[in-house]
């Protein structure tokens, strides 16, 4: 038995790891749904979810079900081919992104396979990724126009062009941090920016203005507020996916939020030193920050819990609550644990901090009109864009004198 | 290792797929879609001649190709549009006369 | 039967059937998501070729802007499926066969000549892109300056057809 794993290694760990993967990711798109509408509903003065369980916390769970037994209808006279494609294509292109985003610095040996923390680790991660973005384009074209309405053809034409217009600024503000790089692979871009100084190092500093465009033009492809137009409920009913029902609907709702953390964790990763500290490497002390987040966040949770209001939410928030301080004791306690969460635990802050920042803007901003938004890109956002590349160049050639 | 000549052989049978195309089919834009395919079946050979001989000429040359299809396929497709406008219809069949 | 091979032949299949489906389609839409079939399983052999930078182009240009543009474009022109014509079948009858021989003839050529080919197998290593930018801006910078000559006379001629007649 040990032999036959130790022979296929090589293909196992990896379906292994793509399934814990998926798994994690859904959840947290589901989960990434409940924090969007509290963050939003505390920004406007109401409650948002709290009747289905404990604060709400088991909407995204209700919602699953009302997906999977909402009827599906199929409208007539669409393109069969496109009509289901396109869906398909949009979320199955979302998540194979995610797998070449290394989490983590480790390498561990499994059944005498060295793997590392991270699916597929190619030399062109990056490029990679951009192509995968390229492609998602088609997944709103084809659902715009197979849908056989005015509303979705012309949502999804607009969102397409947009998208591929910003493409363009996010191909170029990345080339900053590439020039510095000098490589493609996620990993060496991680790697090149650790030293000993923890924050002042990462591609933040010298390339703000990368980091700007990259972020700005990587809102407007994921089609998020204030780039949302496309999708906007009083504009053109709900655009591309307006004849998308049920599971459909749920297939562009998840790729929608898997975009979203593909390109946070690309930010966390380009410009703010993926799974680095911000602390030096010789303040060891900050290795027990995981612990001291986590026990006092799950006391407090657990006496939330003993006074909430009803039965169900009694028993289940003290329960969360102290699991959440057992296993902040157990980072404190065993030194192996805790060096091994440390890399994924920052990566995770950064990608929640950016996660944050794309729900607050949804709640404070407002949206651009489609001839404001094509200008911005055409006319502001690619020429900045082309700006820091040639500055960056003669910053480079200047130090190599 | 995969032989060279299985590649050009691939090469050669996507060409002549994309010549039957090119004859055979009727709407303007499937004929162009055809002309890309053709140019694709040159990529791999050219690819595959530069592996084989170990200089990276062939995939530097590549690189021109797709920017001379992409050129080529913004302006052609503009005509298209200026042709379909006028004519109302994308059959090359119809096309077939100076007068519109 | 060595991995290499097996993927070979796997991704060769998938793109002579998304050829083939290229030509059987009625509806331009399906024959342009064959192509881009086609353009995938491509840029999937040229990775297995080691050609990592062309692969990725391939992908990103071809099937993610020249190929958005077909399809734009047919979305726009609201393309039909073909229509049957009453032109001659005699083309189908002698044509297909005509064609499938040229091709037929070229790819006997080359596996009759297979042996003198420089190097039978590609070498697999994979090309880095360091090597590939120091040549095209060495050796090649002057075909690189002509095509963004292209590029830029391509842009003009297309704003100018696409104007509207004021």
């Amino acid at each position: 038995m040990t032999d036959f794993l130790t022979k296929y290694a090589f293909l196992i760990v990896p379906i292994i790891k793509i399934a814990i993967l998926v798994f994690i990711i859904l959840t947290v798109d589901a989960y990434l749904t409940w924090i969007e509408r509290k963050v939003i509903a505390h920004i406007q003065a109401r409650w948002g979810p709290h009747r289905v369980g404990p604060h709400g916390l088991l909407q995204p769970l209700a919602d699953g079900v009302k997906f999977i037994f909402k009827e599906d209808p199929l409208p007539s006279h669409v393109d069969k081919l496109a009509y289901f494609l396109a869906p398909f294509i949009t979320l199955m292109l979302a998540l194979t992104s995610l797998a070449v985003i290394p989490f983590g610095p480790q390498k561990f040996t499994v059944f005498g396979y060295e793997t590392h923390v991270g699916i597929a680790d190619v030399n062109i991660s990056l490029l990679v990724l951009f192509s995968i973005t390229a492609l998602s384009v088609y997944g709103i074209a084809l659902a715009g126009w197979a849908s056989n309405s005015k509303y979705s053809l012309l949502g999804g034409l607009r969102s397409s062009a947009q998208m591929i217009s910003y493409e363009l600024a996010l191909t170029l503000s990345v080339v900053g941090v590439l020039l510095i790089a000098g490589d493609f692979s996620l990993r060496s871009i991680v790697v090149q920016q650790s030293s000993g100084h923890g924050l002042l190092t990462w591609n933040i500093f010298p390339q703000i203005i990368g980091f700007l465009c990259f972020y700005i033009a990587a809102i407007a492809e994921t089609n998020r507020v204030p780039f949302d137009l496309p999708e906007a409920e009083s504009e053109l009913v709900a655009g591309f996916h307006t004849e998308y029902a049920s599971m459909k609907f749920a297939m562009f709702f998840i790729a929608e939020y898997t975009n979203m953390i593909t390109v946070s964790c690309l930010a966390t990763i380009l410009f703010f030193g993926g799974w680095l500290s911000p602390f030096p490497t010789a303040w060891t002390f900050t290795h027990y920050l995981p612990s001291v987040i986590l026990i006092p966040f799950g006391i407090w949770v657990f006496f939330d819990g003993i006074r909430y209001e009803n039965l169900f939410g009694r028993l289940m928030l003290p329960g969360v609550g102290s699991a959440l301080v057992v296993i902040g004791a157990a980072l404190a306690f065993f030194p192996f644990l805790n060096d091994a969460i440390q890399g994924p635990f920052w990566f995770l802050a950064k990608v929640f901090t950016f996660l944050f920042v794309y729900i607050w803007m949804r709640g404070t901003l407002p949206r651009f009109r489609y001839d404001q938004l094509m200008s911005f890109g055409w006319k502001f956002l690619l020429p900045v864009s082309i700006a820091n590349v040639v500055l960056t160049s003669i910053v480079i050639l200047w130090r190599m004198h | 290792m995969v032989p060279t000549s299985y590649y050009l052989i691939l090469s050669a049978v996507l060409f002549g797929l994309g010549i039957v195309a090119f004859v055979f089919k009727r709407n303007i834009i499937t004929i162009f879609m055809a002309i890309e395919l053709m140019l694709n079946a040159v990529n791999l050979a050219f690819v595959a001649f530069s592996q084989s001989l170990g200089k990276t000429d062939g995939e530097v040359f590549v690189l021109f190709v797709i920017v001379v299809a992409a050129a080529e396929a913004a302006v052609g497709l503009g005509i298209i549009i200026l042709t379909a406008r006028n004519r109302r219809s994308l059959n090359v069949e119809r096309v077939d006369l100076l007068k519109l | 039967m060595s991995a290499s091979l097996i993927i070979f032949f796997v991704l060769a299949l998938l793109a002579i059937f998304a050829a083939v489906s290229l030509i059987l389609q009625r509806h331009p839409i399906h024959s342009a998501l064959s192509l881009i079939v086609v353009m995938v399983a491509l840029a999937g052999l040229y990775l297995l070729m080691g050609a990592e930078f062309v692969a990725a182009v391939q992908i990103i240009v071809y099937g993610g802007a020249i190929m958005v543009l077909f399809v734009f474009v047919i979305m726009l022109l609201n393309a039909e499926e073909e229509e049957r014509t009453n032109f001659s079948k005699m083309a189908r009858f002698a044509g297909i066969p005509l064609a499938l021989a040229i091709a037929g003839f070229i790819a006997a050529a080359i596996a009759r000549n297979a042996g003198s080919l420089p190097a039978a197998e590609p070498s697999g290593a994979l090309t880095s892109t360091k090597t590939l930018s120091n040549l095209l801006f060495s050796d090649f910078v002057y075909p690189f300056e002509l095509t963004s000559f292209l590029i830029l006379v391509a842009i003009l001629g297309a704003i100018v057809l696409a104007q509207r007649e004021n």
